[in-house]
């Protein structure tokens, strides 16, 4: 078996159970032959490259974004509540409405911080009632129900009858 | 770079006008321009770099780069995300037909109503009226309406339209009572409380608290579409005097 005498072919050593005799070099080069094989095989098109343009036009079907026009449904004189309710929410502000705008911001604040004391100074009383024992509670509504705590002899005697 | 369409607003264009737009041919020191973007809306169509024509009207301008063609027409064309006024004609399984006053009926998912689900579904008859704004709308598909916004709120679509009168008028009188700070409206707004439902299809509809004035307010409105505004004033204030 001498090699120059027999050689084998090309695709007979690429199969699979070919490799493992092979040394590295055939190897290599089965391979470049493989590669060429492939990028010959592969056909483009002879074109110049595509650039993507960027558009500078931009096409809007629709009056409503040119002429800022309104929602649709409009109601006077408060005919219909709740469309004007809808048309003070969806129709764009416009600069007259901005000004009331920041009035409600300021309006946002409508509690004051006086009447917010208020407030707790009654909750403080309640929440007191509420972890107070039953017998306590008694006591607290009387303190309430009259600023000024009347002396009660809270001892009970036995009263006798009279005769 | 748009001075030459800039140059146009306001005056009469025609179908097949064209405008091109080149890069400007002088450079800028400062650096880099950030070349800008314009919006072209209705009667107005790009073909590559060039713009056309393709409704006469007079050519509007709104700052920074919005231009668009002012025209008169009564044909609706359906715009993705308009609300028009439909007709309920047909109800077949899980769909409503709605004619529009467009070249085709669009549909209505019996879905897209506030609240509605696949149990309870909304209460629609044929003929109803219905305040519905365009999902789908481009000229190669059917068009669909839905009566909800984007969150699934109704937001004053839906169903509509006991006692009201529906009539049509002109596109170009449905924008000129929809831009803000109408003219029409506020000499409108001077008569009797009413309601009005007003669809980009040019169907108008009308409420008021009798017959005869909701009657008056119909032929009012359909008359202010060949009324100069003087005209109309004068009419507004007869009516408000008690003449009709």
């Amino acid at each position: 078996m001498s090699s120059d005498s027999v050689k084998l072919s090309k695709n007979l050593l690429r199969m699979k159970f070919m490799q493992r005799g092979l040394d590295a070099e055939t190897k290599k080069q089965l391979e470049e032959d493989e590669k060429r094989i492939i990028s010959d095989e592969h056909w483009y098109l002879d074109l110049p490259e595509l650039k993507t343009k960027e558009n500078l036009i931009i096409e809007e079907r629709s009056f409503v974004p040119c002429e800022d026009l309104m929602f649709g449904r409009i109601s006077f004189k408060g005919f219909n509540p709740e469309v004007e309710k809808l048309m003070a929410l969806l129709n764009p502000k416009d600069q007259t409405d901005n000004e009331e705008e920041e009035d409600q911001s300021k309006m946002q604040t409508d509690v004051t911080d006086e009447e917010m004391a208020l407030r707790y100074e009654s909750l403080v009383g309640s929440m007191k009632k509420k972890f107070a024992k039953k017998r306590e509670r008694a006591v607290i509504e009387e303190e309430d129900e009259n600023q000024n705590v009347v002396e009660t002899d809270s001892k009970r005697t036995f009263l006798k009858p009279q005769d | 770079m748009f001075s030459s369409l800039k140059d146009k607003v306001g005056q009469v264009l025609l179908p097949g006008d064209e405008f091109s737009f080149q890069a400007d041919d002088t450079i800028s020191l400062s650096g880099p321009v950030k070349p800008e973007k314009m919006v072209c809306g209705p009667g107005l169509r790009r073909s590559g770099d060039r713009l056309l024509v393709c409704k006469s009207g007079v050519l509007r301008h709104k700052p920074p780069n919005m231009f668009w063609m002012d025209s008169q027409q009564r044909r609706y064309v359906p715009v993705k995300g308009e609300t028009v006024i439909g007709i309920v004609t047909v109800k077949s399984g899980d769909v409503f037909k709605v004619d529009f006053g467009g070249s085709e009926q669009a549909s209505l998912s019996y879905l897209a109503f506030e609240g509605a689900t696949k149990r309870n579904r909304p209460n629609v008859q044929v003929g109803d009226l219905v305040f519905a704004q365009f999902l789908v709308a481009n000229k190669d598909m059917e068009p669909e309406l839905v009566c909800v916004d984007s969150v699934g709120r109704a937001n004053g679509m839906g169903v509509f339209g006991s006692g009201g009168l529906l009539f049509t008028v002109s596109l170009g009188l449905v924008r000129r009572l929809l831009a803000p700070h109408s003219d029409v409206l506020q000499d409108l707004q001077q008569l009797f409380p009413c309601e009005l439902v007003v669809g980009m299809n040019g169907r108008l509809w009308v409420k008021s608290s009798s017959l005869q004035r909701t009657l008056v307010i119909a032929n009012l409105l359909q008359s202010c579409d060949t009324m100069t505004a003087p005209q109309r004033q004068t009419l507004f204030r007869r009516v408000a005097q008690g003449a009709l």
